[in-house]
């Protein structure tokens, strides 16, 4: 902007972000590091400061924590206001302006939208309601089961076996409960690692004495008088007897909110082009209205140009400071979100990463250590090309397979790798279940134009 | 004092879980678990975790760590 708008909106300007959570502040905190000095907005629906997400199904869970003291650490001073505790509500993208809903309405040169994901709740609102049953996002959840977990149920039941899911059975056997985890597809982590690393987990929850039950579903929870839960139904006509039942089945897009405001915003996420604008509705690419985080969804030129949506916490962090860094930036200076995708995950002692996007590959291999030792590297291939890798225990080789993904290199690996075992030896088809067939969700999903791209995210029905 | 640990960086050194036990833990071969609001007397320990992580993994308040000083200077926060 040659006629010195730029400088103006750094030294005037109004900026309001939308989304109080890890991206919302990692934002905030990047403009005032490049030199933002107008007005900063921080508009949050919980009432709370920016809290960490991740140690609410690990230490919380444990013990090791409260819910309480999740509260993120700053990066430096973001000097903004503050409005905790008030959902933005709708927003009038020709005036400018977001309103909230409590009547309000805040006025901004550039929008951040970072409003995340909810957590999918249990589709039958009345057994929902049961006391007992819970869902796991926030610091309140958080909170509400550790100490329902304290006071020690006979029995919790976890519906869907994803990396939360997979998570809390594994913190609820490490405190000596008993767990049933009840999950639609054929193992845990299907979704996002495929049938051949699901069946690791899956003997990984049954030798710490889950009651694992795979290939069902949960028809319906029963309440006692008292209104708490007491039982739960299964789609095989077996009844399960629990006191704590946690809904663990993916999550669904805070975007309601942006209905009818002309923005490309719908159940998948709002689509934003690699430098973190958001489209309207006709496709149009927009100049003041940033998103990043859980909620956006974003062309990754390593993955065929397709739309990723992450549910990753380092991708919040990355693409907020991205968001940040473009929303004051000229044309020519703006940087594209081109982060790899990479995700942790902690259960049964076993620590879980991945790199890239293993749900796109349609073989894996083994290239380091063997998966009845619990500890390997897997590689997943696509088309020719590695595009995915996850270790258990096996962290160190991890950087590695990243810069094999960055370089598109060729798959099957053609180096000999050190330290691989005989079921290591060839790819096997990394059986991902059919895309048609829900499990409790991905943490990740593609989307796109490529005629290649046969999957969709499925949002079913009622559960 | 809050602080958070990058754990798509931590290659699991265990270093901070040496100089500051109270805070950090190995969780099994090469988890770690720690508490992310540790005491104000661990603010020394838990600075020179900073400082000794050999990839830059942990993240601790910037006004929690203008307070620990000295030890805070080498051990800038990760992603600056
Ligand atoms: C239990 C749990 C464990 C996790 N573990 C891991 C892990 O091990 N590894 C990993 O990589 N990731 C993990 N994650 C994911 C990680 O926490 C998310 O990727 C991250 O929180 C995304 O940040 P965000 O700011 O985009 O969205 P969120 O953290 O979801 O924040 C969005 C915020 O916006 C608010 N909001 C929504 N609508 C409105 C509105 N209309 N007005 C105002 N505010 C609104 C929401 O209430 C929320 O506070 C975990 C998540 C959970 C819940
Ligand atoms: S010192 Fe750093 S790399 Fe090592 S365990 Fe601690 S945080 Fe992880």
């Amino acid at each position: 902007m040659p006629d010195g708008s730029l400088d103006r909106l750094k030294r005037e300007g109004r900026i309001v972000v939308v989304g109080a959570s890890l991206a919302g502040l990692r934002a905030a905190e990047t403009l005032r590091d490049k030199g933002f000095e107008g007005t900063l907005t921080m508009i949050g629906d919980e009432p709370y400061e920016p809290y960490d997400r991740p140690p609410l199904s690990k230490q919380v869970l444990l013990g090791k924590a409260t819910a309480e003291h999740t509260a993120l650490p700053r990066r430096r001073e973001i000097d903004a206001e503050w409005r905790l505790g008030v959902p933005a509500s709708g927003l009038d993208m020709a005036a400018r302006r977001v309103k909230l809903a409590d009547g309000d309405e805040v006025p901004y040169d550039r929008l951040m939208i970072a409003t995340g994901v909810r957590a999918r709740p249990w589709p039958n609102e009345a057994e929902a309601e049961l006391d007992g049953v819970f869902v796991l996002r926030t610091r309140d959840d958080g909170a509400g089961l550790a100490r329902r977990l304290d006071a020690g149920p006979k029995r919790v039941l976890v519906i869907g076996a994803g990396f939360t899911g997979s998570e809390i059975a594994s913190a609820c056997r490490e405190r000596g409960l008993e767990v049933t985890v009840a999950e639609r597809g054929d193992a845990p982590l299907v979704g996002a690692l495929g049938g051949v690393i699901g069946a690791v987990a899956a003997e990984m929850h049954r030798e710490n004495g889950v009651d694992l039950r795979t290939g069902v579903m949960v028809t319906r929870l029963e309440g006692g008088a008292t209104g708490r839960v007491r039982a739960a139904h299964f789609s095989d006509g077996t009844t399960l007897e629990c006191d704590v039942v946690v809904v663990s089945l993916g999550a669904q897009r805070n975007t309601e909110w942006l209905a009818g405001s002309g923005l490309g915003a719908g159940p998948r996420g709002i689509a934003c082009d690699a430098g973190c604008r958001a489209f309207d509705v006709r496709g149009i690419v927009t100049d003041d209205v940033f998103v990043a985080g859980d909620v956006a969804r974003s062309p990754h030129p390593l993955f065929g140009y397709q739309f990723l949506s992450l549910e990753h916490w380092g991708n919040a962090v990355a693409q907020a400071e991205t968001a940040a860094h473009n929303m004051l930036s000229e044309s020519s200076d703006r940087r594209p979100h081109i982060w790899v995708p990479a995700f942790w995950s902690s259960q049964f002692g076993v620590n879980i990463k991945s790199v890239g996007v293993p749900s796109m590959g349609t073989e894996i291999m083994i290239t380091q250590g063997s998966r009845a030792e619990r500890r390997f590297t897997g590689v997943y291939g696509y088309q020719g090309r590695v595009i995915g890798a996850v270790t258990f225990d096996n962290c160190r080789w991890l950087q590695f397979y990243e810069q094999q993904i960055e370089a598109t290199a060729p798959f099957p690996p053609p180096f000999p790798t050190v330290d691989r075992r005989a079921d290591g030896q060839r790819p096997i088809p990394a059986d991902f279940p059919d895309p048609s067939v829900p499990t409790h969700g991905p943490t990740i999903t593609l989307s796109g134009y490529s005629p290649a791209d046969r999957r969709m995210t499925f949002t079913p029905a009622g559960h | 004092m809050r602080l958070v640990v990058d754990l798509n960086r931590c290659q699991g050194y265990a270093q901070c879980a040496f100089l500051a036990p109270d805070v950090f833990a190995m969780h099994g071969d090469e988890g770690l678990l720690y508490d992310p609001e540790a005491e104000s007397a661990q603010r020394e320990r838990v600075a020179q975790a900073v400082a000794a992580c050999p990839v830059q993994a942990i993240l601790v308040d910037e006004m929690d760590m203008a307070a620990a000083g000295r030890a805070a200077a080498s051990g800038e926060a990760p992603h600056a």
